[in-house]
C-alpha cells in the first residue's frame, strides 16, 4: 500500500536533490481571522528536526508553539486559522501542497503528535481500549481482538497499571497524568518517524515524568525517531534536548545547542525567561518576571515585538525588526544587540 | 500557629468499578483517597505533591464538597461541611474556591471570558452590583495578566496558559478565604508562572488567604508552600515544613521524588543521582498490603508487607513520616 512508500522514501529535496532535513518548517506564516481582526500568530517560523534528534521549543505561552505544531499536523482550526506563507517539508515533500490522502498517511506514521490537552484529544464516548484498537484496525487492517492486544501492550509500555482492565475505562475515569500516558501510547502506536510532543509531561509527577522521558528517549534511540518537544519545563529541556528554539510572538528569537543556550543566552527574552525560574535563594521573595503584557497579536509592536518589555531596548528596537542572525556559525539570535550579548564574558 | 480553617480527618473516597452492560455489578473499588488527614491554617499555604493518580485532584474535589466522601470528615471553621444548611452551603461555596487542573475542559466553550469570570457574581449577586460587574471582571483580568480588552473572547481563542489565568481570575472574583489550586501553574511558561505565584503571594498577604497548592513541580511548591504533604496511592506518606520535606526527607518515596526533579542545567545531566524507581505504579484498585510503596521501595523488609506504617513522628524523623525505616538520606535536592 502507499503508506509503505511514504515510510521507505529516501530523504530527498523537492527538486530531487538529496540531503535536507527530515522535517523542515520554513518561514511559516499563520493568521487567525477573528471577529476582532486578524491575529498574526505565526510570523516566519523556521525550524527543523533530524532523525534521532530532540529539538525543544520553548517560549511564552501564546507565542505560537502549539499552532505551529497543529499546522505541521494539518489540523489547524480553519477557519479562523489560515496558512499565509511558508513551507513544511517532510522527507523533502511540502506537506502544505500535498494532496489530502497523501497527507493523511503522513499523519500517525510519518509524524505523530501528543497533544497538550489530553482530555479533549480523546473521544469521551468511547473506551480507551476501543480508541486504540480502532487505530490498528483502520490503519493496519488488524482484527479488533488483535487491536485490543496491541492496545494492552501499549498501555503497559507507558506504565499504566492493570492495563488490560483499564482498557475498558472511558477517558474521564483516568487521572490527568494517566490520560497523558494514554495519549503518548496512541501517538507511538503507528511507529512514527517524528514525534511532536506538546507538553507531554506537564500533567505528570517527576518520577513518572522521568520514566516517560526515559521511555521517549529509548524509543527515539531505538527507532531513530526525531522529536519536537514543546514544553515550559526548563528542567526537562536541560535534561533531554539537543537543540532549542525559543519563540516569541510567532517568531523564533533564539536558536542554539542546549549547552550554549543555558550557558549564555543571547536574546534578552531568553535571558529574562531563565531569570524567572524559582530559585532556592529566592524563597519568600518575589520572583523575577517579565514586565508588561504578552503582545496583542492583533497589533504586534513595531520593530522588535519584545521591545515594550525589554530591559535592553533602545530607539532602534521599535523602528527596525531585528533579523535572526547567526552567531559564531553555531547559533542564532534575533536581537539588534545579539553580537554584544554573544561577545560578553 | 494561626487558627485551623480547614480540618480533614480520615477522608476516604472509593470509586466503584462496575462491569456488565445491562446489570452493572460492582466488581471492586478504586481507592482514590484512602484515609487522609490534614489541617490548613489561616493564611498558610499547604503544598501537596505526589505521583500522578495518587488522589490529589480527588482530594481537592472532596474539600470543595464536589464529591461525597465514602467516609471521613471535612470541617470548615469547625463545622462538618456535609451537615451544613443550604445557606451555610452557599457561604462555603463562596469562601472556598477551586482552580482546576485542566484549563481546557474546565471552561465552558460557549461562554465569553467575561461571562466565565463574572459567573460567580451571577450566583452571588450581592458580591458586586450589576452595573459594576463588567469593570470588576476587567479588573480581575488585569490582575491575572490578561488583556481586559479581551473580555468578549471565547476560551478557544486563548492559549493554554492564558486559559489557566482565566480560571484563576474566576476563583478570585468572590474574594474567598481558601483557594484550592489544582496544578494552577503547570501549563504556564516560567515567567507567567512567576507572575501568578507572585500574585498568589500578594493576594495572600493582602487578604490573609489560605491555599492548598497541588503541583507536580517540586521547585514551585517549595517556593510557595509553608508546609508540604507528600501523597502516594491515596495516602499521605510524609508531612512537614518545606525544609523538613526538601532538606530532611525521611520517606523513601519523597527521596525518590526529589532525586527525579529535573534541574535546569544541562551540565547536571551526568552529575545527577536519580533514584530510578523499579516496577510499576500499583493499581489503586488493588493496592499492596502493608506499606503501599513497598513494591517499588529499595528498603522494603518483611514488616512492610504485613504492617501499615503510620504517619507519625519517629525517633529517626522529626516530622511525620509513614515509613517503618524512616531516615534521612543524601539526595540531590530540587532547586
Ligand atoms: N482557534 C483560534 N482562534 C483564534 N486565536 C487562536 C486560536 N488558536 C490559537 N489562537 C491564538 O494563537 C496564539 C498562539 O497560540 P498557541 O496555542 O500556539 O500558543 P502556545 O505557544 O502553544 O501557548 P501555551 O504555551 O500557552 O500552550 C494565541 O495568542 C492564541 O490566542
Ligand atoms: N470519576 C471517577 N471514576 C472512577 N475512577 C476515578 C474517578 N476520578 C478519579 N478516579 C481514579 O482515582 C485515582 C485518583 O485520581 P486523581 O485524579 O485524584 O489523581 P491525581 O493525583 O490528581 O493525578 P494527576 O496528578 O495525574 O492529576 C485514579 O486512579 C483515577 O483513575
Ligand atoms: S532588538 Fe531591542 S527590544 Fe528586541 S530583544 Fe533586542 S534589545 Fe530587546
Ligand atoms: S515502610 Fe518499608 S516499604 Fe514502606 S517506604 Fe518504608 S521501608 Fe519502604
Ligand atoms: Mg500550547
Ligand atoms: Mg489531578
Amino acid at each position: 500500500m502507499s503508506d509503505i512508500k511514504v515510510k521507505t522514501a529516501p530523504v530527498q529535496g523537492v527538486d530531487g536533490r538529496s540531503g535536507g532535513h527530515l522535517l523542515e518548517v520554513e518561514n511559516l506564516h499563520v493568521e487567525f481571522r477573528t471577529r476582532d481582526g486578524v491575529a498574526k500568530v505565526i510570523n516566519g517560523v523556521s525550524y527543523h528536526v533530524d532523525a534521532g534528534e530532540t529539538l525543544a521549543v520553548l517560549g511564552e505561552s501564546g507565542s505560537g508553539k502549539s499552532v505551529t505544531a497543529q499546522t505541521i499536523m494539518g489540523i489547524l482550526d480553519t477557519p479562523p486559522g489560515f496558512v499565509t506563507g511558508g513551507s513544511i517539508r517532510f522527507r523533502g515533500k511540502d506537506l502544505l501542497t500535498m494532496g489530502k490522502d497523501e497527507r493523511r498517511l503522513v499523519r500517525g506514521e510519518g509524524i505523530a503528535m501528543v497533544f497538550q490537552d489530553a482530555l479533549s484529544a480523546l473521544n469521551p464516548v468511547f473506551t480507551v481500549g476501543f480508541q486504540i484498537a480502532e487505530l490498528f484496525r483502520k490503519r493496519r487492517g488488524m482484527s479488533r481482538a488483535d487491536g485490543y492486544k496491541r492496545a494492552t501492550e501499549l498501555l503497559d509500555l507507558v506504565k499504566i497499571p492493570a492495563a488490560k482492565t483499564r482498557l475498558k475505562d472511558f477517558p474521564h475515569q483516568f487521572s490527568g497524568g494517566m490520560r497523558q500516558r494514554v495519549m503518548i501510547a496512541m501517538a507511538l502506536a503507528l511507529d512514527p518517524e517524528v514525534l511532536i510532543a506538546d507538553e507531554p509531561t506537564t500533567a505528570l509527577d517527576v518520577t513518572v515524568q522521568a520514566q516517560i522521558m526515559d521511555l521517549l528517549a529509548e524509543i527515539r534511540r531505538d527507532r531513530n525517531m526525531g522529536m519536537i518537544l514543546i514544553t515550559h519545563d526548563l528542567g526537562v529541556v536541560a535534561d533531554v534536548a539537543d537543540r532549542i528554539a525559543v519563540m516569541y510572538a510567532g517568531r523564533i528569537v533564539e536558536q542554539a545547542d542546549v549547552h550554549a543556550l543555558y550557558g549564555k543566552p543571547c536574546h534578552p527574552y531568553t535571558l529574562a525567561l531563565l531569570d524567572s525560574l524559582p530559585r532556592l535563594d529566592l524563597k519568600g521573595q518575589e520572583l523575577n518576571t517579565i514586565k508588561g503584557l504578552p503582545p496583542n497579536l492583533l497589533r504586534i509592536p513595531s520593530g522588535c515585538a519584545f521591545h515594550p518589555r525589554c530591559r535592553m531596548a533602545k530607539d532602534i528596537c521599535s523602528a527596525e525588526r531585528p533579523a535572526l542572525v547567526e552567531l559564531g556559525g553555531v547559533r542564532a539570535s534575533a536581537c539588534h544587540f545579539a553580537e554584544e550579548l554573544y561577545g560578553r564574558e | 500557629m494561626s487558627e485551623v480553617i480547614l480540618e480533614v480527618r480520615d477522608l476516604v473516597k472509593h470509586f466503584p468499578i462496575r462491569q456488565g452492560i445491562v446489570f452493572k455489578r460492582t466488581i471492586g473499588q478504586i481507592k482514590a483517597v484512602d484515609g487522609v488527614s490534614l489541617d490548613l491554617h489561616k493564611g498558610e499555604t499547604l503544598g501537596i505533591v505526589g505521583e500522578s493518580g495518587c488522589g490529589k485532584s480527588t482530594l481537592a474535589k472532596l474539600l470543595m464538597n464536589l464529591e461525597k466522601p465514602t467516609s471521613g470528615e471535612v470541617r470548615y471553621q469547625g463545622r462538618d461541611v456535609l451537615r451544613l444548611s443550604p445557606a451555610e452551603q452557599r457561604k462555603l461555596r463562596r469562601n472556598i474556591q477551586l482552580v482546576m487542573q485542566d484549563p481546557y475542559t474546565s471552561l465552558n466553550p460557549r461562554m465569553t471570558v467575561g461571562d466565565i469570570v463574572g459567573e460567580p457574581f451571577e450566583i452571588h449577586p450581592d458580591a458586586a452590583p450589576k452595573g459594576d460587574r463588567r469593570r470588576k471582571v476587567q479588573e480581575l483580568l488585569d490582575v491575572v495578566g490578561l488583556n481586559p480588552e479581551h473580555i468578549n473572547r471565547y476560551p478557544h481563542q486563548f492559549s493554554g496558559g492564558q486559559r489557566q489565568r482565566i480560571g484563576i481570575a474566576r476563583a478570585l472574583a468572590l474574594k474567598p478565604e481558601v483557594i484550592v489550586c489544582d496544578e494552577p501553574v503547570s501549563a504556564l511558561d516560567v515567567s507567567i508562572q512567576a507572575q501568578v505565584m507572585n500574585l498568589l503571594d500578594q493576594l495572600q498577604t493582602e487578604f490573609n488567604l489560605s491555599y492548598i497548592f497541588i503541583a507536580h513541580d517540586l521547585s514551585v511548591v517549595r517556593h510557595i508552600a509553608d508546609r508540604v504533604g507528600v501523597m502516594y496511592l491515596g495516602k499521605m506518606v510524609e508531612v512537614g515544613t518545606d525544609d523538613d520535606i526538601y532538606v530532611r526527607p525521611t520517606h523513601p518515596y519523597t527521596q525518590a521524588l526529589l532525586s527525579a526533579v529535573p534541574v535546569p542545567d544541562p551540565t547536571a545531566r551526568q552529575r545527577k543521582a536519580v533514584i530510578r524507581l523499579e516496577g510499576d505504579v500499583p493499581s489503586p484498585a488493588n493496592p499492596p498490603s502493608g506499606c503501599r510503596f513497598r513494591t517499588r521501595c529499595w528498603k522494603a523488609q518483611e514488616i512492610c508487607a504485613t504492617e501499615t506504617p503510620l504517619l507519625q513522628i519517629r525517633p529517626t524523623s522529626g516530622h511525620p513520616s509513614a515509613c517503618h525505616f524512616a531516615q534521612e538520606r543524601d539526595v540531590v535536592h530540587a532547586g
